[in-house]
């Protein structure tokens, strides 16, 4: 179920040609925005960011085939894409990455995309990596026992698998036929530590077979099949089927954050590479080729883009931080209540 | 109104809230068919079925993980660690996750959810079956501990913590489980977390405990009023927040403090208790704060000589009391 990035299976997706343009102008969006925090970062005000910059084909494809007015969405630290994909707004990410009053997530308690969405069911409660997989089969757990058709995407990295909490979820999983959706995004890369060091078999979808469900692997450049395996793994779980584990290959395209440079641990061969599978770019040039975008309609995207994340820049920069006394709130129910 | 057992009034008590509120739910390893090492669970799953009380894989972390999952998906969990000393997989997922969940996401999200933990020693447990956990709990803001020492106490805290829209860590004394008798109301009734109890008044010093060490501080006591020494004793029965109040007002009247525990001392809930009685009852101490509790070693050995010699015991305190009465 692989697809490679030179021959994207686009042509056969079941997304409209008009979707691929808006799913395409969000993610210039999402690019020019998250070029914007790393400026942001550079200028001394926002103090830290992961970028999306190479997973947001994979991030926006799985998202699509999902149901925000249902599903569960429990991500990481690198799911700025997701997060534009969901509707947030760029001034509510931005409040985020300048901690300021209004952070729809956390009220700025936490860093950038950790918290819970004020608009579909999004959080992300911790940096611990993987924590979030046994939340989200118990997430998944209380739909079954609800009776609800709604389905869990957990999102994750290839270093996350390495983490205990990520086999103990997916064997729980795996037992209760839990409606959830494992999806990886294989970048190879953990901070600086390749792929090949974090595990002994070729693909994290390989392991699926060890918990009784299916493990696909899929070019997370290519919109439309990522597209494709998550409406499969989304009806396999409404149906009751159970979990699916999705391996979507991606690139990181920039260090691991802010303060990591990698070009103390990547060749400049593998830079270079990798640049090649810039999802955008893949993107536009089969928009291109289909006759759906023209080379100034294109110009005219990222302009638009570009005026959209400076209005918001303006807007949150002038945007007062928390009050001090606020950080009092919400550390139990001050209610005290009881149910 | 009905005499019980420490065990029998928290299985009666989980029984009760799974009828009044559909949306609790048991999981742990063994808490199924077997009804739990310890029968905590016994019959329910009877009642209950397999969806309701599920048996898990042996894997502690995921359990208190997916508790916290399917907590804040409307879910009210009790989640079982079948030995305190098992619990360690688990901190990150309480101690690092649910703690924060009201926090983190500044009130949206919220994990209302009990764990309950036996803990404690005095039963041939040796080094991992015996270990005494609150601590690092109770030194985390966003959870609440409570660790009842009767039968009344606990199906009273037990239906609170249930209740109670955060994450609570419900402490169980193992030893207490059977050794411990008293009469429960049959009717519905919930205990504030956060709130001791005086178990025994008196004048001449004040023993502040919780757990099993409340028994043997109330033996203690009986055995020193026959000298003619007026013990009161405090139950802690919740560890965070603590009850500062009661704390403060039983040392207050009566001038001294004797803080009783099984845990190790160093860094330990005697050690807030003492620096509360430092801080707020300086003026009206009539002898040193005093501390008992065992040795600072891996507890506890497995050697019934050792094991003894480990714990505290109703000599130990009286012997403890009559010091500090004397001075």
């Amino acid at each position: 179920m692989s697809a490679t990035a030179n021959q994207p299976s686009n042509s056969n997706s079941q997304l409209s040609g008009e979707r691929l343009l808006e799913l395409y102008q969000t993610m210039v969006l999402s690019r020019h925005l998250d070029e914007r925090v790393w400026l942001l970062n550079r200028q001394g005000k926002a103090a830290i960011a992961a970028s999306a910059q190479g997973h947001e084909a994979a991030q926006l494809a799985c998202i699509e085939a999902t149901d925000p007015s249902k599903d569960h969405y429990l991500i990481y630290y690198r799911q700025f894409a997701a997060m534009m994909a969901l509707g947030t707004e760029p001034e509510e990410m931005l409040r985020g990455f300048l901690a300021k009053t209004d952070d729809p997530m956390s009220g700025a308690r936490q860093f950038p995309l950790h918290g819970a969405h004020p608009r579909v069911d999004l959080f992300n409660f911790s940096n611990v990596i993987a924590t979030q997989l046994p939340q989200a089969a118990g997430v998944a757990l209380a739909d079954k026992l609800k009776g609800s058709d709604a389905v869990t995407v957990v999102f994750f990295g290839d270093g996350a698998s390495s983490q205990g909490d990520t086999h103990e979820a997916m064997n729980f999983a795996g037992i209760h036929k839990l409606p959830v959706i494992f999806f990886c995004e294989n970048n190879r890369y953990a901070i600086s530590v390749p792929l090949e060091k974090q595990m002994g078999v070729e693909s994290v979808a390989s392991r699926a077979v060890g918990y009784g469900f299916p493990g696909v692997q899929v070019d997370g450049t290519d919109v439309g099949a990522v597209y494709e395996v998550t409406n499969v793994a989304i009806e396999r779980a409404r149906a009751g089927d159970g979990p699916t584990l999705i391996e979507a290959s991606v690139e990181r395209l920039l260090p691991h954050t802010t303060d990591d440079d990698h070009t103390r641990y990547r060749s400049s061969e593998d830079i270079v590479q990798m640049l090649n599978r810039d999802p955008i770019r893949i993107l536009a040039e089969l928009l291109k080729r289909r006759g759906q975008l023209t080379d100034s309609g294109d110009e005219e995207i990222h302009a638009l883009a570009k005026k959209r994340v400076n209005l918001a820049t303006d807007t949150v920069d002038a945007e007062p931080y928390p009050s001090v006394e606020s950080m009092f709130d919400h550390v139990i129910d001050s209610s005290g209540g009881h149910s | 109104m009905t005499e019980r057992t420490v065990i029998e009034a928290v299985r009666a008590t989980i029984q009760a809230e799974m009828r009044r509120d559909s949306s609790v739910i048991v999981l742990g390893e063994d808490v199924g068919i077997r009804g739990g090492v310890f029968l905590a669970t016994d019959g329910l799953i009877d009642e209950f079925g397999e969806d309701r009380v599920i048996d898990t894989p042996l894997a502690e972390s995921s359990i208190c993980g997916i508790a916290l999952g399917a907590a804040v998906n409307g879910m009210r969990p009790i989640a079982e660690i079948q030995f305190a000393d098992f619990v360690w997989p688990a901190i990150n997922q309480l101690v690092g996750e649910a703690s924060k969940v009201r926090y983190g996401t500044n009130g949206v999200k919220t994990a209302p959810m009990t764990v309950r933990v036996p803990y404690g020693g005095g039963v041939r447990g040796g080094l991992y079956h015996s270990q005494s956990i609150e601590v690092l709990f109770a030194h985390t803001p966003g959870l609440s501990v409570v660790a009842p020492a009767t039968p009344f106490d606990a199906k009273g805290l037990l239906a609170t913590a249930i209740r109670t829209n955060d994450p609570v860590i419900f402490l169980e004394h193992k030893r207490t489980y059977r050794l411990v008798k008293g009469d429960v109301p049959d009717a519905d009734y919930t205990i504030p977390i956060g709130k001791a109890e005086i178990k025994r008044p008196g004048t001449d010093l004040t023993i502040i405990a919780y757990g099993l060490m409340l028994h043997y501080a109330l033996q203690a006591a009986d055995m020193a009023a026959a000298n003619g020494i007026s013990v009161e004793v405090l139950d802690l029965r919740t560890l965070r927040p603590l009850d500062e109040d009661a704390i403060v007002e039983s040392v207050s009247r009566t001038g001294k403090a004797l803080i009783v525990q099984e845990d190790t001392l160093s860094v330990s809930i005697s050690s807030e208790v003492a620096a509360i009685i430092g801080e707020r009852c300086f003026f009206d101490l009539d002898g040193p704060i005093t501390r008992l509790g065992p040795p600072e070693i891996p507890p506890m050995p497995f050697s019934p000589i050792q094991e003894a010699a480990f714990m505290p015991s109703p000599d130990k305190i009286l012997a403890a009391i009559t010091k500090l009465a004397e001075i």
